[in-house]
């Protein structure tokens, strides 16, 4: 069961929780993500949330992000005024205000960042994103795989510099974009695929807002009743994406190595299982998690979500946090259908991630 | 010979050691005045060894003090909030996510001020020393006489936080200012608050170290004496009156650090079993592994540097319960009331301790008392104590392989089985007072924490660099440096960051020169 939401500046944590996981441990850091929304909220009032069918077909929706490198967003978060001048940039280029704002992505510092910049701008947040997930690089979007421009973008810094980029394809913006991050000081604001409601009707992950929600009240919930992790599984079993859930792994960090190529951090988790039956689990991830082996067996691969988090309490780990003797279940789930689509597996497929093997869904393996 | 003195909620230890050797120990009760305590307690330890004041080289002080009264929230300040970051994180202000008790405490003296640095160290914006001046006469004028200051990037270009010092004391009488970038690392958040925390406490911390000083002057102790920290490092009498918070979380640094010693044991697993809790940490290389994640105090998150200790409910005053056939030790417990209320004690409730001496493994009280358990039972219940400390050992390992387990602390005696997945079980002398052992001992120490492009310098040169500015840093707080060591090393590649951007951590530490002139004069400095 979906519930609809409304913001609050109670069910921030519930939220900012529930979007943690769908990180898959990736996203960046959930707190510094609640903390600038619940402060809008406290300025500006909690913004309205709409369901994207209530948007009218030739709406303009803007998306509204945070891109950077996730240690340095820890220290040099936004002023606030940059993400209220993406929107205004864009709405000049295009010559439209814009109607709402949409995540591009539900999973980690970005689920909170559109509240905090609808919060500001009056506008209503569509209960809807690009993904039901995080993924690390700007084209990896449904939009970009259904035909939808991520260009005319803007990227803005904190001193108010802004930098409009039109580029003949999403991987092309998602370089020129980085280029400007880094002069910018690698923690910017972005707004991309400008969209209209038609576009999000037919391309966006549907009800991804109160999904995220709903994730975080299981895992609180769960926590009263004294089973966090079953809680939150029975909870993904009943929603109409992540339903083909279960808990992969239940088992005890025992190596990690981590290198940096090309701008990501790519990582090798490994796990014993707690039951003493000598089995082990292999995850890889760049940024997020991409793959779980267990025993050289693909047990989930990406685009399905593989989420690690703790097992006494269910907190979703990020990958920062990860770290040797850590006790883990590994929950896999299921991605929406309209991210599993042979379109969609072009563009962030395992083969996209340099991973040797083709896509098969959850449920099969 | 040296004294090391524990000062924790409810005793104050002392052990007396002359080189490698510890020559006396006591435990007393903590007094309201620290002092009180501490001059009983090293009057003991002196009287015992037959050692003279004159004797005593330097005095080390552990204490959970300055982490109780913030917890407590017990006389603390408000606090001049300066934080320059603008325009960045105007988003985020401070005290965002405080308690509103505390958050009262410490007030809305805020001023946001522009400045500050980019990741790798490059300018981000300009000081604007005039409206820091403007803060200093309106703090001035509100009577504030405390300050934190908090500047984007400090802990890697600390020179704003330097220079809005000195605009302070320009402008205000009798300031006491707290630096952000000698407290906490990268995250603006977390060590702007662990910063305000600090300067909240400064008017207690001046007064306990000049109760330290007091207690060793009536005892006509003329040598210097430091505090030790959260890293298992000293810092000098007047560093702590200014860092108070950097002594958090010595408490569980100390009984490690003293376990190492005491066993002569540099990796290991260390349960530190008291009265209520046990604390397990892992010892690498005779230091605690630290916390990686941010550690709430008081429901406040910071990032202190913080040992990574896991905390179990079972100690000494555990009790045993029986229900439906099942028997569980913990995590209730009689505490220190274990001499009244135990069973061997002529109490009435059955306690952990109890079970330890009907097993037959550990003697106190009076063993006619417990006779009477059932013998299944005690089997039950020796099977759940060691149970638990199975349980976190495994949790806290670092690694598959067996590893030695130290144990200390008065609980020390629950235990008399082989740990699953440890080589041997120690337990050292005076395992008791571990932790006080742990002060006397503590090194000095200096940690770097900066961001270095791989590509520009190669990794080998910026190590070597990063490596030579911690050993001068140790060696400017008056370590000795033909004992100075790289203690850690951290290696963070920054995602997203070209030209292999990588932050780096090094820490070293060396033992305390007692030769250098420079030190007695730190510690005869102004403020007696």
């Amino acid at each position: 069961m979906t519930r609809q939401m409304k913001i609050t500046l109670d069910n921030m944590e519930d939220f900012a929780r529930g979007a943690a996981f769908l990180g898959t441990g990736g996203g960046g850091d959930p707190y510094i993500g609640r903390m600038l929304a619940q402060n809008a909220i406290k300025e500006f009032g909690a913004p309205e949330v709409i369901t994207a069918d209530e948007l009218a077909d030739d709406a303009v929706v803007l998306t509204a992000a945070m891109l950077g490198s996730p240690p340095v967003l820890l220290e040099k978060a936004c002023c606030g005024d940059d993400i209220d001048l993406a929107i205004r940039k864009l709405e000049e280029k295009l010559g439209r205000k814009a109607d709402a704002i949409l995540p591009i992505e539900i999973g980690g510092v970005n689920s909170t960042l559109p509240i905090m910049a609808a919060a500001r701008l009056g506008l209503p947040v569509v209960d809807a994103d690009g993904m039901g997930r995080a993924f690390p690089e700007l084209q990896m979007v449904t939009f970009n795989v259904y035909g939808c421009s991520a260009t005319p973008l803007v990227v803005t810094d904190e001193h108010l510099n802004s930098v409009l980029i039109e580029a003949d394809s999403g991987q092309r913006a998602e370089g020129l974009v980085r280029a400007a991050a880094i002069q910018m000081g690698l923690s910017v604001m972005i707004s991309s695929f400008p969209l209209n409601g038609r576009q999000v009707k037919d391309y966006a992950v549907h009800g991804t807002l109160s999904l995220a929600l709903g994730i975080g009240i299981a895992i609180r919930e769960g926590r009263t009743a004294g089973n966090p992790v079953e809680e939150l599984v029975a909870y993904l079993k009943t929603t109409p994406y992540y339903n083909q859930a279960k808990i992969l792994f239940d088992g005890k960090v025992t190596d990690l190595r981590r290198e940096t190529t090309k701008g990501f951090a790519i990582g090798h988790c490994l796990m014993d299982a707690l039951d003493g039956s000598g089995r082990q689990m292999e995850i890889i991830f760049q940024n997020e998690h991409l793959v779980a082996r267990e025993n050289g067996i693909t047990k989930a691969i990406v685009p399905d979500l593989i989420c690690m988090v703790d097992r006494e309490t269910a907190e979703p780990i990020p990958v920062e946090h990860l770290r040797y003797g850590q006790r883990i279940k590994i929950i896999g789930t299921s991605a929406a259908p309209i991210m599993r689509t042979p379109e969609a597996l072009q563009v962030f497929g395992p083969r996209i991630f340099g991973l040797n093997e083709d896509f098969i869904p959850i449920e099969q393996l | 010979m040296r004294i090391g003195v524990d000062v924790g909620g409810t005793n104050t230890d002392a052990v007396l050691i002359d080189g490698e050797k510890v020559l006396s120990w006591c435990k007393m009760p903590t007094t309201p005045d620290v002092g009180d305590g501490i001059t009983t307690a090293i009057t003991k330890v002196m009287t015992d060894a037959g050692v003279s004041s004159t004797e005593i080289q330097c005095v080390m002080i552990g204490t959970t003090h300055f982490t109780n009264a913030f917890v407590e929230r017990k006389n603390l300040l408000p606090v001049g909030i300066i934080r320059i970051a603008l325009p960045a994180a105007r988003a985020l202000p401070p005290l965002l996510d405080w308690p509103e008790d505390i958050a009262n405490k410490v007030g809305d003296n805020i001023h946001l001020i522009r400045g500050g640095y980019q990741y790798d160290g490059r300018l981000n914006e300009a000081l604007d020393e005039e409206a820091i001046a403007a803060a200093a006469i309106a703090l001035n004028k509100k009577k504030i006489h405390t300050v934190a200051v908090t500047s984007l990037f400090s802990s890697v270009n600390n020179d704003m936080e330097l220079r809005a010092a000195e605009i302070l004391k320009e402008h205000m009488t009798d300031v006491s200012i707290s630096l952000s970038h000698t407290i906490g690392r990268i995250g603006i958040l977390e060590r702007e608050n662990a910063t305000i925390m600090n300067a909240s406490l400064a008017d207690m911390a001046g007064s306990v170290v000049k109760s330290f000083r007091q207690a060793l002057k009536n005892l006509n102790i003329t040598a210097p004496f430091y505090v030790s920290q959260n890293d298992g490092t000293l810092m000098s009498a007047d560093f702590v009156a200014k860092y108070p918070v950097l002594t958090f979380a010595s408490g569980p640094t100390n009984s490690m650090r003293g376990a190492a010693y005491l066993s002569g044991v540099k990796d290991a697993i260390v349960a530190d079993i008291g009265g209520t809790t046990t604390d397990i940490g892992m010892l690498v290389n005779g230091y605690p592994r630290e916390s990686s994640v941010t550690v709430d105090i008081g429901g406040i998150r910071t990032n202190f540097r913080m040992p990574d200790v896991l905390a179990l409910g079972l100690g000494g005053g555990s009790l045993v319960r029986q229900e439906a056939g099942k028997v569980t030790v913990g995590p209730q417990s009689v505490g220190y009331r274990l001499s009244e209320e135990g069973l061997v004690f002529n109490g009435s409730t059955l306690t952990s301790s109890d079970i330890a001496v009907a097993a037959g493994y550990a003697e106190m009280g009076d063993i006619s008392k417990v006779s009477a358990l059932e013998t299944g039972l005690i089997a039950q219940a020796v099977d759940a104590i060691h149970a638990i400390i199975s349980e976190g050992v495994d949790r806290m390992k670092t690694s598959s392989e067996p590893v030695p387990l130290i144990l200390v602390g008065g609980g020390s005696i629950l235990i008399n089985r082989d740990i699953s997945g440890t080589s041997k079980t120690l337990i050292p002398d005076h395992a008791s007072v571990a932790n006080a052992i742990g002060a006397a001992i503590a090194q000095i120490g200096a940690e770097i924490d900066k961001v270095f492009s791989y590509d520009e310098v190669g990794r080998e040169i910026a190590m070597e660099s990063a490596k030579r500015e911690a050993i001068e840093k140790a060696i400017a707080a008056g370590a000795d440096e033909e004992t100075i060591k790289i203690i850690d090393i951290e290696e963070v590649p920054l995602a997203y960051v070209p030209g292999g951007a990588v932050r780096l951590r090094i820490k070293a530490a060396g033992q305390l020169s007692f030769a250098q002139n420079t030190l007695t004069e730190i510690f005869k400095g102004k403020g007696e």
